[in-house]
């Protein structure tokens, strides 16, 4: 891998680290049983807890402790027994208590890492620092007032999970593959649904550049970016704009920046909370968080299968390559779908380079149209299933499929329903081909005397002719094979 | 002198608290003295002592994953200075 | 008319001796009467004969069912405003009722009204309030004194008996001291006790609800009303709450006081130290063993106080801000101007002191001289008390190094007001339960108070010393 951009002078090398916001899959917040649901009307899941009426004290919730737990451990983690919740103290309109309850000096979660595949079969490690939980904030809203600001709290409160990685991040492609891995990892866990548009997983990136082999150098942060596109749009220019710095002779100034995805810019934030003095001491509303090795271990046998596991699993049960396998289980819902349609009929498992293909070839392409999500896909795993047990048995045509797939796909019909109806079942009666080739043959004598004069290349003239007649019906295969028995028997 | 008049208007800032020069001057004197007074601290010996952050000696009460809707945004909003179309309204802020 | 008990109350009214309408108009009136004492933020006599109204429609048996209760105005309730003393909170009506006080609605009690207090409890003189001093009722004409703080609305209510019982907390001594100046009994109970939902934090770690009452037996029933678990807050303990009242028991003999040797401070008024000399005298007779005690690290609990408490109240009050409720200021050009100006304009003088000072320890680069040093302090405060109940069943001191002082006094010197927590602060840091009864008079015949100290969760052990002293001295 080379990682190296050349600047004007030097040679110069990015040093990427991520803070990732992930929000705890959960009913309720993590302090306050308002609800979590993203989209209601404004302030409308806004408890006495969240909007920080006087008096009011958090408790926390279980299950986003569990969740985080959970996460900690498909992180490979270390699970901290002990850890304290924190006041992090700043003002902002979103910002109800004017603190965030949040965790600093003893996290819940503790050293980990992911591993990040390469297309050329490699892989490379990223180190995790910590985990640990806080709550979210709520919504400002700039631009629905010429003269104020709005404020929604309906977010505010709700769980998060912060990942913090290590700077070991040296290219934009890395930190996509990154956070495409965590999100991975977190909706299979079930512990974040994943939603980067809704804001559920949003990421700080930290970037700075130094020519190879040097310290590292001043940093800048890129907050809030809620797509992978934008984060590497955002760290292109970033780093561009900070060699140019350098390169010029100055230097970079430590700064929060925001990215604006309109022009693909990044700018200081003019809002800055002066000197960063958080002040974070232990929130005394709150006790220290034990939680012991057996309830770690209960956690830890109710997690289901991750994709590097499930991976393994593919190419070693199905034979897949490792890039096949790799797509697969980058998504949990494309693993599920694949295990749901491959075990829809016993058969299909000497199928599954064919099951891979029409899941994310077909399927996908015409989910892509639809702009739909596999899962809404009108075509059920079953369905598809049967489509492919149709192929594999000869009964349709590849081709012939393709058309069964997109009216499945409109009509809600089964394979099965589509072929029946419409007659679709392949020609494989030796002798209805014939007949068929026979045809062809006789109508057309000047092409058959040309291809017998050494005109190869005809024959798929013929082929599309008695393929026009069985309306695509006929096995390609034994149309060939006669094909050329006829063909030959002429001389 | 540990608070100058550099520390208090830090402070103030960091608390949201707009000080006149008056009050500033207030404020140094009587924070300097208190500061003073609280020093003799440095008299215990806390080596090896654990910092005590809550009396209780129980553990972490925790609470199911159950949400309740009880609340309206009209409840919420109630004693709001300026509320508008459902929102919480402050001046303008500018990222 | 002489102050009729609780306890004497409850039976005249279940024996019909007295109506509940007779009961509260006789308390309306003296309410009326004793304006001048400046004890309530809020009062409605309409909101009183509403109450009076629902209940006598009521035909449920509840234990304090008409009883007049007066509510420190930092307990948040649905029925009255709640401001906590503070401009800031100009116009603030909850939509939720405190824990305390629903408990306090439960038992059938009747709200005379909010009493005043030390701006968000930041104070020992009730002079910090943004609605101006209360009145010590045993004041003489044309020399005001203080009440003491910051629960001194409700220690004056009970004083000039313009109620049965008061509700109060105490964070450094806000219970106890005002109870000394004012005559009346205040408990502040275990930290945990009672549920802080619902109470305008001061400082978390430290708050606490309590009662304030004419006498002990009155103390133990309304405490018992007040206590007990509550998910909502998880600091709240899971204890089961004995039946005080019931379980009362004056006979000492056997069990053993401690005398902290560390409490006799140089300065303290004669008078002081010969109540608590008394105070022993009388234990022993009752066949109490006396054992000399020491609490070394007693002198830096005020200090340790000091950081700990504004150091939370810098963070608790950072929700005032003029977004959510309560006070904006008109000066807004920008949000930061916003907080700014309300918060400059919204706070007093002594509050603001103390979220200045709280920031400035929890600030980079102090937080381990100042925060955690003091956290640590407390611990061996904390452990001295630990190591002396090992010896003891419980602790007798005084409760204020002095009687009720004049109204002004004191004002500009913070370290000098401070100092009047001086007996109540170590108890409040070590989460225990405490108690002060009127115990002995000064030369001006103002009354002392005797502060008594229990184990974690011990009220009991508290009552029965405090009710045995009482009786004793009556």
């Amino acid at each position: 891998m080379n990682n190296i951009i050349k600047g004007e002078k030097h040679d110069w090398e990015m040093v990427i680290g991520l803070e990732i916001h992930a929000q705890v899959k959960s009913n309720s917040k993590l302090f306050s049983s308002s609800s979590t649901k993203f989209g209601s009307s404004p302030n409308s899941q806004v408890s006495l807890v969240d909007a920080a009426m006087p008096g009011m004290l958090p408790v926390i919730n279980k299950y986003c402790v569990e969740q985080a737990v959970k996460t900690g451990i498909g992180l490979n983690a270390k699970i901290n027994n002990y850890s304290v919740f924190d006041r992090k103290n700043y003002f902002y309109a979103d910002l109800p208590q004017g603190y965030q309850i949040s965790q600093y000096k003893y996290p819940i979660v503790g050293e980990g890492k992911v591993t990040i595949d390469f297309k050329d079969g490699t892989s490379k490690d990223i180190r995790i620092v910590r985990l640990h939980l806080e709550q979210d904030a709520g919504k400002s809203l700039h631009d629905q007032n010429p003269s104020k600001t709005y404020v929604d709290l309906n977010r505010s409160g709700v769980a998060l999970m912060e990942i913090v990685s290590e700077p070991d991040i040296r290219t934009p492609d890395e930190a996509g593959m990154y956070i495409s891995k965590i999100r991975s990892i977190l909706m299979y866990l079930d512990t974040c649904d994943g939603n980067m548009q809704e804001g559920s997983l949003r990421a700080d990136v930290n970037i700075s550049v130094r020519k190879p082999g040097d310290e590292y150098g001043t940093r800048c942060e890129i907050k809030n970016l809620n797509s992978i596109k934008f984060i590497k749009q955002a760290i292109n220019y970033e780093v561009k704009r900070q060699i140019e710095i350098l390169e010029s002779g100055g230097s970079i100034e430590q700064n929060t920046m925001l990215f604006n995805t309109s022009t693909g810019k990044t700018r200081p934030m003019r809002n800055k909370e002066e000197a960063h003095d958080y002040r974070y001491f232990p929130d005394p509303d709150l006790l220290p968080l034990e939680i012991s090795e057996e309830e770690i271990g209960k956690i830890k046998s109710s997690i289901p299968e991750l994709p590097d596991e499930l991976k393994n699993k593919f190419i070693e049960t199905y034979k897949l390559s490792n890039y096949d396998a790799s797509v697969l289980t980058a998504e949990k819902q494309t693993s599920d779908y694949f295990n749901e349609t491959i075990n829809s009929d016993s058969e299909l498992k000497n199928y599954a380079k064919i099951v891979v293909n029409w899941i994310t070839s077909e399927l996908f392409s015409l989910l892509n149209k639809n702009n739909l999500d596999l899962n809404n896909s009108p075509v059920s795993p079953e369905n598809l299933g049967q489509l492919i047990k149709l192929i594999s048995t000869n009964e349709i045509s590849g081709k012939i499929a393709k058309d069964v797939l997109e009216d499945m796909f409109s009509s809600g019909k089964t394979a099965r329903q589509i072929v029946d109806e419409k007659g679709l079942q392949q020609v494989t009666d030796q002798d209805e081909i014939a007949k068929v080739i026979d045809e062809v043959i006789t109508e057309n004598p000047k092409m058959v005397e040309q291809y017998l004069g050494g005109k190869d290349k005809l024959l798929g003239f013929f082929v599309g002719q008695a393929m026009k007649l069985t309306k695509g019906k006929a096995n390609p295969k034994m149309l060939n094979d006669i094909l050329k028995q006829k063909l030959t028997k002429k001389n | 002198m540990k608070i100058d008049k550099n520390t208090i208007n830090k402070i103030a800032r960091l608390s949201r608290i707009k000080l006149d020069d008056k009050e500033s001057e207030d404020y140094i004197k009587d924070l300097n003295s208190i500061l003073d007074w609280v020093e003799q601290l440095n008299e215990v010996n806390t080596e090896n002592v654990e910092p005590l952050s809550n009396i209780s000696s129980s553990i972490l009460p925790t609470r199911e994953d159950v949400s309740s809707d009880s609340n309206s945004s009209d409840e919420i909003l109630e004693n709001a200075p300026d509320k508008l179309e459902g929102f919480f309204a402050v001046p303008k802020v500018v990222e | 008319m002489s102050k009729s008990s609780l306890k004497e109350t409850l039976k005249d009214l279940d024996t019909k001796k007295i109506s509940i309408r007779e009961l509260n108009q006789d308390y309306l009136k003296r309410i009326k009467e004793k304006d001048n004492l400046n004890v309530f933020i809020h009062f409605s006599e309409e909101n009183v004969l509403k109450q009076i109204d629902n209940l006598e429609k009521d035909n449920t048996i509840k234990k304090l069912k008409g009883i007049p209760i007066a509510i420190k105005d930092l307990f948040c309730t649905k029925s009255m405003p709640t401001t906590a003393a503070s401009k800031i909170l100009e116009n603030f009506n909850p939509t939720y009722e405190s824990f305390v006080t629903q408990k306090l609605l439960d038992e059938g009690s009747i709200f005379v009204g909010k009493t005043n207090l030390d701006e968000f409890a930041m104070g020992s003189a009730t002079n910090t309030s943004f609605f101006g001093n209360t009145i010590n009722p045993l004041s003489k004409e044309n020399e005001p004194l203080a009440p003491g703080g910051s629960s001194g609305g409700s220690a004056a209510a009970v004083a000039a008996d313009l109620c049965l019982g008061a509700t109060g907390t105490d964070t450094g001594g806000s219970i106890r001291q005002p109870a000394s100046f004012c005559g009346v009994v205040g408990i502040k109970p275990t930290y945990g006790l009672c549920s802080r939902w619902g109470i305008a934090a001061f400082a978390s770690s430290l708050d606490q609800a309590g009662i304030f009452s004419h006498n002990v037996e009155d103390s133990s029933i309304l405490l018992q009303s007040i206590a007990g678990f509550d998910q909502r807050d998880s600091t709240s303990a899971k204890v089961d709450i004995p039946n005080y009242f019931e379980n009362l028991d004056d006979d000492l003999n056997g069990k053993t006081v401690g005398i902290p040797k560390e409490y006799s401070i140089d300065g303290t008024p004669m008078e002081i130290s010969q109540i608590w000399e008394d105070a022993i005298k009388v234990l022993e007779k009752k066949g109490v063993k006396i054992k000399n005690i020491s609490l070394p690290h007693t002198k830096y609990a005020l200090p340790t106080y000091y950081i700990i408490a504004p150091a939370e109240a810098s963070s608790n009050l950072a929700r005032y801000d003029g977004v959510k409720y309560g006070f904006r200021s008109d000066e807004i050009d920008s949000l930061d101007e916003m907080y700014e100006n309300t918060r400059a304009q919204g706070f007093g003088r002594e509050v603001k002191r103390r979220i200045l000072i709280g920031t400035y320890v929890l600030s980079a680069g102090y937080y381990d001289a100042y925060y955690l040093k003091a956290q640590k302090v407390r611990k061996l405060i904390a452990d001295d008390f630990n190591k002396a109940f090992k010896e003891c069943d419980f602790i007798v001191t005084p409760t204020a190094p002095s009687a009720a002082f004049p109204l002004n006094e004191k004002q500009n010197d913070p370290i000098k007001m401070y100092l009047n927590d001086v007996f109540t602060v170590p108890a409040s840091l070590a989460g225990l339960p405490g108690i002060s009864i009127p115990f002995g008079k000064d030369k001006n015949n103002l009354p002392l108070g005797i502060q008594i100290l229990g184990k974690h969760f011990d009220e009991q052990q508290v009552f029965n010393a405090a009710v045995s002293l009482e009786r004793s001295y009556e």
